[in-house]
């Protein structure tokens, strides 16, 4: 495995609460997406030990189960931080060097797209079009917007989040 | 099965109705390129290589999903199918590392053939390409998605066949890759290197991690006696490398040319199998006669012993301790043998040619010592023996027949059934029956136990006691078995369970037949069928009359299950995680 994230720490309760779910579908056809998506609305992502609890549960091969998270953009194999970045890379940000930022991102967190630092302190997105052209290059931190960005302002923006 | 007619390229040809027109096709001897497709394992209509136009319908169609039916009209060549194949095939190899040079496939690989036969000279669209890691972790096969045609044929293998389902489709659209759960390698999942999935590759996507260098080293090492020892179905597939028919078999040219290569002795693991059967029959005697845990199933077999450890540690003490018979020659050869010619068994290098990736795996079990001595430093399959042979510049066709070298010169023909399935249940009924009764038996061939057939049963006089039986081949159906045993449903004495459908002939290190070839024949059967010509033309067809064990027990091991042969001859086994 080779994802950068923090280490699994479902709990209990969520645990019985996805026990619950694989029950209520035990038998049925087609019922690895719908467990799925409730799995992910319990823990917020899949990580392989929910993934492994739902194979076990559903009779599932843990292949096919990974096959369908990776096949639809909906699941996330990680989780999002306590700070979640989104850099655009619409066509706008694009030509004015959101690619660079990008690149700076993962070089001082450590991390590539999808992925989630280790502390669970970021994760990094790369969307598209946010609607926010005028102010291109554009990034987010979960609702604060930051426009007009050269490089050398991410190792601020990100340290600002550090405090 | 009612039948059909229908026009092929305007020929009429009348066929089973359950057929699909690629069947058709053939039958009237129209080829129809294929890659997704084979028979028995993936059937999916995905790669569209194989399209035909249909009078009436509007698009092309996959004729290996095509239904024939009555009065259809069907077209193989016309500039719209030629068109509409080549340019699928364009776009596949745009997206492949084309090396056939240095590609262990070039010469069998169905894509290679498929760009001569549709005349490719170029590659016009050569844009952006997939770059993926190789994975060389597992002891027994390497995944290379560089070469991927992402055919599937190898899921369907591990995951409806197998029913290990380690690999699977991920990712979607250009980033589509075959891979095992969050990419981890093989050697990281329960993955069993049955090396079913390289049989059924097209491509050189998978591959048996090759150790012949390590052999060469050893050959061209003078402190070292290379001993080497093969399995009883490499004789039955070894000559289809050097364009012989298949069913061949080429046990006499096995031998010539093993010693061409340099070995100090070439023995045959036949000799192991029979040691086996001393061992397992006796074995099954005492779980019988003493109460011991029953069903008693067979394990000769390592992908179907990592298969038992991951998903039915439950069964751990049904499983015989036997070691596999090349482990136990391997151990012998190192004791018995080495003190009878006065070597010191740290200077001998015992080499396995089997039909089978797994071993690889086995080998290195660390189960598989006897006082720091490995039973077997090292195995190749038959594909790489092959190799050798190639690489030596051996004539394989005109090589003379020889023989084994002594003191193992003659096994018996139970031995040489192991390569089948059904083979070792065989052979232990024609020992078992004998040593439980006292008695000769009239006819020792046991035609209830042979066949192709996923399971199969029987219930064996022996005595007073009826011996009931089981046979699986292929993990499916070991599983099915298994799981009607653990529901109560079925009740046997002794099983025999190979990993690989069709048992060791049909295992994952024999030659590769293009799926093309394996439209037409029963290959389990035709190479079944060279292995029981073998035991019917022995002179010798029951291990416990094979002179040299004989011989071996009383200069060497005492009793069958005795001291010493559990030392060296008895293994153990260790349950192993789901995921
Ligand atoms: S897989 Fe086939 S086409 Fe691809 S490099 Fe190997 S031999 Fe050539
Ligand atoms: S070796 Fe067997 S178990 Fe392993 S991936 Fe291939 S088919 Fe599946
Ligand atoms: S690895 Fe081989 S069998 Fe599997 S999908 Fe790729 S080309 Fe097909
Ligand atoms: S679609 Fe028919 S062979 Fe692939």
């Amino acid at each position: 495995m080779k994802q950068k994230t923090l280490p699994f720490q479902g709990t209990p309760e969520q645990e019985a609460q996805l026990k619950k779910v694989i029950a209520e579908h035990k038998g049925q056809k087609g019922a690895t997406i719908p467990v799925l998506h409730e799995a992910q609305n319990i823990y917020g992502y899949l990580p392989i030990e929910v993934q492994e609890m739902i194979s076990e549960g559903l009779n599932v091969p843990l292949a096919e189960i990974y096959g369908i998270v990776t096949f639809y953009a909906q699941f996330s194999l990680n989780p999002k931080g306590k700070y979640h970045i989104g850099v655009c890379l619409g066509t706008a940000c694009y030509v004015k060097g959101s690619g660079d930022l990008l690149n700076k991102i993962k070089e001082i967190l450590g991390i590539e797209v999808g992925e989630c630092t280790p502390d669970g302190l970021f994760s990094l997105e790369a969307t598209r079009c946010i609607g926010a052209c005028g102010l291109a290059p554009v990034l987010t931190v979960n609702e604060d917007v930051y426009g007009r960005l050269v490089v050398d302002d991410i190792p601020g923006i990100i340290e600002k989040y550090r405090q | 099965m009612e039948n059909v007619t229908l026009k092929i390229n305007g020929q009429e040809i009348t066929v089973p109705a359950d057929y699909t027109v690629l069947q058709a096709a053939r039958e009237a001897g129209i080829d129809i390129p294929t890659l997704c497709y084979l028979k028995d394992v993936s059937q999916t209509g995905s790669c569209r290589m194989c399209v035909v136009e249909i009078k009436g319908a509007r698009n092309l169609q996959a004729a290996c999903v095509y239904p024939v039916s009555e009065g259809l009209e069907v077209f193989t060549n016309t500039p719209k199918v030629r068109r509409s194949r080549k340019v699928t095939l364009e776009l596949l190899l745009s997206n492949h590392e084309r090396k056939c040079l240095t590609c262990v496939r070039s010469g069998n690989c169905e894509l290679q053939t498929l760009s001569e036969e549709l005349g490719i000279t170029d590659i016009p669209y050569d844009g952006e390409r997939q770059q993926h890691e190789v994975d060389t972790l597992s002891p027994s096969i390497i995944r290379d998605n560089n070469k991927c045609v992402l055919c599937r044929r190898c899921v369907s293998a591990c995951k409806n066949i197998q029913t290990v389902a380690v690999i699977d489709a991920t990712e979607r659209g250009f980033k589509t890759t075959i891979a095992s759960p969050f990419n981890k390698s093989l050697a990281e999942v329960p993955c069993v290197n049955c090396g079913q999935c390289i049989a059924v590759c097209p491509v050189g996507a998978l591959r048996e991690k090759d150790a012949t260098d390590d052999v060469w080293e050893a050959l061209g090492n003078p402190e070292k006696t290379v001993i080497v020892q093969t399995a009883p179905a490499v004789r039955a597939a070894l000559g289809e490398e050097f364009g012989m028919p298949i069913g061949t078999p080429v046990t006499g040219k096995m031998a010539a040319a093993l010693r061409r290569l340099g070995f100090d002795k070439t023995f045959d693991t036949d000799t192991g199998a029979d040691l086996t059967i001393i061992e397992e029959g006796n074995e099954l005697l005492d779980r019988i006669q003493n109460g011991g845990k029953l069903p008693m199933i067979t394990s000769c077999s390592p992908g179907w012993i990592k298969f038992c450890e991951h998903n039915f540690p439950d069964f751990l003490d049904n499983l015989s301790s036997c070691k596999s018979p090349h482990q136990m020659f391997g151990a012998i050869i190192k004791s018995y043998w080495a003190e009878k010619n006065g070597l010191d068994p740290k200077n001998i290098v015992t080499v396995s040619v089997m039909p089978c990736v797994a071993k690889k795996f086995e080998c290195g079990r660390d189960e598989m010592e006897v006082a720091g001595n490995r039973d077997v430093d090292i195995v190749i399959s038959t594909r790489e023996l092959a190799r050798m042979i190639k690489q030596a510049g051996i004539k394989f066709a005109e090589l003379p027949d020889e023989k084994f070298d002594n003191p193992f010169e003659e096994a018996s023909g139970a031995g040489v059934i192991f390569g089948a399935t059904g083979g070792v249940m065989e052979a232990a009924l024609r020992t078992v029956a004998e040593k439980l009764t006292g008695k000769e038996l009239s006819s020792i061939d046991f035609h209830q136990v042979r066949g192709t057939d996923g399971i199969k049963t029987a219930e064996i006089p022996v005595g007073d006691l009826t011996v009931k039986v089981a046979i699986a081949h292929g993990l499916g159906n070991a599983r099915k078995l298994l799981e009607s045993i653990r529901n109560g449903e079925a009740e046997y004495h002794f099983i025999e369970i190979m990993a690989c459908p069709g048992g060791c002939v049909t295992g994952g290190g024999q030659p590769i037949v293009p799926a093309r070839v394996q439209m037409g024949i029963d290959l389990k059967k035709e190479r079944a069928k060279a292995l029981y010509t073998e035991d019917a033309n022995a002179a010798i067809r029951k291990s416990h009359q094979n002179p040299d064990i004989i011989k071996l027990y009383d200069e060497f091991l005492g009793e069958p299950g005795g001291h010493k042969a559990h030392e060296l001859l008895h293994t153990h086994y260790q349950a192993r995680s789901k995921f």
